[in-house]
């Protein structure tokens, strides 16, 4: 846990990637989830952060 | 020595083309040779991408050709994601999406397991195995519809044998509770020959020493199962459930020649309802905004999906 903390603290890709593919999945979930309409509501903008997120740190550099 | 390959090659380059050729750099001939594929590319993906963004924002109707369409904002997303009767379409996509994964995950598995183990016959017995998945859907989608007929279907004869229920009593295709599993059990088989592929190319790419170290070392088959075959098949599995994901969100043929969507709309998939929308109600402006909201759903898992065959790769 705290690799992961210090590899997002020092913009490392892996733990950044992994972060931004929690989003999408969240997003996802969200989407087609049968419980609650607001979760829904905020699903596509949840998986268009996680994507954009992807698109931008899938160029940060690899960690040691 | 000359490459053979580049002399003949030079020998069939009519001179008039030879002497444009020899003033380019090696860059602009790559760049000539790249530049169709670009363009198509653009033409193709990236235009109408843009052109589906830009209409996301109107109110455009692709039957009122002469009506002007209207900037709305972000008024055809707030609708889409408030609209019940899309969530609803949105929870049977999940419901298709979940039980085709789930059970081709694991009838693949075990398929992949049995075939791994080279029993006499094990090379005819995967070419029958993946025949499903050599068939057209529309084609699948027909013979199976004939399959589920109550009368003379062979499906309700055979749920009859085990059941000892009359053939005619239950309707496949017809009834709210069952047409939602007629479609994941057609799509799971036609489709599982494909995660039994993929799995299969993880069982093998698992050394034999590995095993013989756990013998050695006293480990049981069940131990050896758990700690050696699951997790070195895992980014296999990972990736056949990322790829039937991302097919299976989009699936469209299939359901049309089974269901319809129907019976009432239990079986209309995402996909179906945006074609309602885009080419029967002709909302284009709506329809444009729910595809870009597919879309981006498809490209995030498609992240995801590259991710996971790098990792593969890097195996």
């Amino acid at each position: 846990m705290m690799s992961f903390i210090t590899g997002l603290m020092r913009l490392h890709r892996g733990p950044w990637e992994m972060l931004a593919t929690i989003i999408i999945a969240l997003g996802v979930v969200m989407l087609m989830q049968p419980f609650v309409m607001w979760a829904y509501t905020y699903s596509f903008i949840t998986t268009l952060v996680g994507t954009v997120m992807f698109i931008v740190v899938s160029h940060f550099p690899e960690g040691d | 020595m000359t490459d053979p390959i580049a002399t003949r090659a030079a020998k069939a380059t009519p001179p008039r083309v030879a002497r444009q050729i020899k003033g380019l750099s090696d860059r602009a001939i790559a760049w000539i040779f790249v530049a169709p594929t670009i363009f198509l590319l653009l033409a193709i993906n990236i235009f109408p991408l843009i052109w589906t963004i830009q209409l996301s924002f109107t109110n455009y109707k692709a039957n009122r050709l002469n009506r002007e369409p209207e900037f709305i904002g972000l008024r055809n997303y707030e609708r889409i994601l408030t609209d019940s009767d899309i969530w609803l379409n949105m929870q049977a996509t999940a419901h298709f999406l979940f039980w085709t994964i789930a059970l081709q995950v694991l009838i693949g598995f075990a398929l992949a397991w049995l075939i791994h183990r080279n029993f006499k016959g094990s090379n005819f017995w995967t070419t029958v195995i993946v025949l499903p998945m050599m068939l057209s859907p529309a084609v699948v989608g027909n013979f199976w519809k004939f399959l589920y007929q109550p009368q003379i279907g062979l499906f309700n004869y055979i749920v009859t044998f085990f059941t000892r229920a009359e053939p005619s009593s239950f309707e496949m295709l017809g009834s709210v509770q069952l047409a939602p599993w007629s479609i994941v059990i057609v799509d799971t088989w036609m489709w599982t020959p494909f995660v039994m592929l993929i799995c299969l190319a993880g069982l093998r790419s698992i050394p034999d020493y590995i095993y013989e170290a756990a013998e050695i070392d006293r480990a049981s088959k069940l131990r050896q199962f758990f700690t050696i075959t699951v997790p070195m098949v895992l980014p296999f599995l990972m990736l056949a459930v990322l790829f039937r994901g991302i097919e299976n969100f989009k699936m469209f043929d299939l359901v049309v020649q089974l269901t319809g969507g129907g019976p009432g709309s239990t079986t209309e998939l995402t996909s179906i309802n945006l074609k309602r929308e885009a080419f029967e109600k002709w909302r284009t402006g709506y329809a444009s905004a729910y595809a870009i909201i597919l879309f981006v759903t498809v490209f995030g898992l498609a992240s995801i999906y590259v991710k996971a065959l790098n990792k593969v790769k890097e195996r």
